[in-house]
């Protein structure tokens, strides 16, 4: 039995049409969003998976410091391995303080003129160019024009040139989210844009800017194809356990480019070997992104505003 | 009614931006140990007015700037360090803005700027910017802690210090009120009344009533054109002797 101010509360509470529709429609979308997150998620833990299920058999600290032997039939992946760690690290050492300078040219002194926005244009386009195209410049433009020849030095300049462009717009990106009213107080005391730039705006875009310089490391060691004109070899020996091992301008093997021979150039390749190096060149840059996390999260915790 | 031996003239000054005009024209004088009070509605020139004076509208690349200002009698637009400019000039605008440093650092920051590198020094004159922007007895225990963290009075209180740390000649102040409390307010307002005996103050504020406590002078501006500048006292008379100041202060428009 309710009484007659609980009937009230009840019709005032009631659902009413335009509620009882957005709650459907807020349900409905709710669960497509669920499911598309479901469904970008499944298929890598499924790749991820099947690979390293594949590549138990071969994976042991051996196959890291090995070369490959028996016409890459056998033996581990030690060559390509230091030769994509190489190329990584060269290449970086180039892009990260040419693309970071540049970025704080254009974010912080460039004027608005048409040649800054010619260069902010071109950046973002450059960014967006297939790699394959960057590995013909890299060709044309160091192996051949500067006489570099095939070679690390020629192949790192060819990824730090693919790199550089996004460097240069991550870097911005960071550099832009530094408050403007940070920039006018310290110009207002006197302090010249150098000041400022190293005492506000670079301390407080420093996470941003790594985590964008570390997130070109996977894309370098992924690439295969600016590499393939430019320096990296199907096969070549080198001393195993030696760090020091291959010289600037020699030639060497790489992750991804070994991985593309070994599955699709030589036949009869154990499917763990295979395998096992997908696993290597993913590990690395699944740990090296995983570093990029761990360090934008431990310097967002000091973020000081 | 013009002070005798300015600190601060205005010679015609006009700025635009992009061809749309801003200040048409200003010719003011600021005397020594004066305060002058610039009101008038949104849009009036009063910010631009105050960073024409330090030359930050050259940050702005679509300003132009034309006429003079006068410091001592030396044109600003003439002087080739313009950093030295600054630092003769203290700044608040009307947002708080804690540097992300912590409180020690926000007011030693433009010393250093400067070049002073003595850590007595930098004691001295961080303690003494922050007595008076009557900040220091609330954080004289957490000077290392950050200014960002501080609440949004206490923060305009330490960009107050950190405009008085470069030992201005001349006070810029631009609504400062705003992000602040009435009590806070009235604390700021003590300050400057202090302040006054050692610098020139420029006060730009949307509450007549504050430049009435506190002006010596006040100028009207409207449009970016100067109304009227004239004793405090007489703009906000019954009679101030122009049609739109006194339509303004008793509030028929604006």
């Amino acid at each position: 039995m309710t009484s007659p101010t609980e009937a009230a509360a009840a019709r005032v509470f009631a659902e009413t049409a335009q509620g009882r529709r957005n709650r459907l429609a807020e349900t409905a979308a709710r669960t497509v969003f669920l499911l598309m997150s479901v469904v970008m998620i499944v298929p890598l833990l499924v790749t991820v998976g099947a690979l390293v299920y594949k590549a138990l058999p071969a994976l042991s600290l051996d196959f890291l410091l090995t070369n490959p032997s028996r016409g890459m039939r056998a033996g581990g992946i030690w060559a390509p391995f230091l030769g994509s760690l190489y190329l990584v690290v060269i290449s970086l050492l180039i892009a990260a303080p040419i693309g970071v300078l540049a970025a704080v040219y254009l974010n912080e002194y460039a004027r608005d003129t048409w040649l800054t926005r010619l260069t902010n244009l071109a950046v973002v386009n450059l960014a967006g160019v297939p790699s394959i195209v960057h590995a013909l410049f890299g060709l044309g433009a160091f192996v051949l024009f500067a006489g570099i020849g095939r070679s690390v030095l020629a192949a790192s300049l060819t990824l730090a040139i693919m790199t550089l462009p996004v460097i240069i717009a991550s870097t911005k990106e960071a550099l832009g989210a530094v408050p403007m009213a940070f920039r006018e107080a310290c110009w207002n005391v006197g302090a010249t844009r150098w000041q400022t730039i190293r005492s506000i705006v670079l301390p407080n875009s420093i996470s941003g800017i790594l985590t964008g310089i570390i997130l070109q490391v996977s894309r370098a060691a992924g690439e295969t194809a600016p590499i393939m004109f430019t320096g990296a070899v199907f096969y070549k020996a080198i001393p195993e356990g030696d760090l020091f091992a291959y010289g600037l301008f020699d030639q060497c093997m790489a992750l991804s480019m070994h991985l593309f021979t070994i599955s699709t150039q030589v036949p009869n390749v154990p499917e763990a070997v295979s395998y096992g190096t997908a696993v290597v060149l993913l590990g690395t840059v699944l740990s090296v992104n995983a570093l990029a996390i761990a360090l934008r999260y431990y310097l967002r915790s000091h973020q000081r505003w | 009614m013009q002070p005798t031996d300015p600190k601060l003239r205005l010679v015609d000054l006009a700025v635009e931006f992009a061809g749309k005009p801003a200040l048409r024209g200003i010719t003011l004088d600021v005397g020594r140990n004066e305060i002058l009070g610039i009101i008038g509605p949104a849009r009036s020139g009063k910010t631009t007015l105050l960073k024409a004076i330090n030359r930050t509208l050259e940050f702005i690349p679509e300003a132009r700037v034309r006429g003079a200002v006068l410091i001592d009698g030396e044109d600003v637009y003439g002087m080739r360090n313009v950093y030295q400019l600054r630092r003769r000039i203290g700044m608040v605008f009307p947002l708080p803005v804690g540097l992300p440093l912590t409180i020690y650092e926000n007011v030693a920051f433009a010393p250093r700027a400067a070049g002073v590198r003595d850590r007595a020094e930098l004691d001295r004159r961080v303690e003494s910017c922050l007595r008076q922007a009557a900040l220091w007895d609330e954080v004289k225990d957490r000077l290392h802690h950050l200014g960002t963290r501080l609440s949004g009075g206490q923060q305009q209180r330490l960009t107050i210090a950190r405009a008085l740390s470069h030992e201005p000649e001349i006070l810029c102040l631009d609504e400062f009120s705003i992000a602040v409390d009435p009590v806070t307010t009235m604390r700021i307002e003590a300050v400057l009344r202090e302040l006054r005996a050692r610098m020139t103050i420029v006060l730009v504020t949307n509450l007549v009533h504050q430049a009435r406590r506190l002006a010596d002078r006040t100028a009207f501006l409207l449009n970016g054109a100067l109304v009227q500048v004239d004793a405090t006292e007489r703009i906000f008379s019954d009679d101030p002797g122009n049609r739109l100041t006194q339509a303004y202060v008793s509030g028929s428009f604006g």
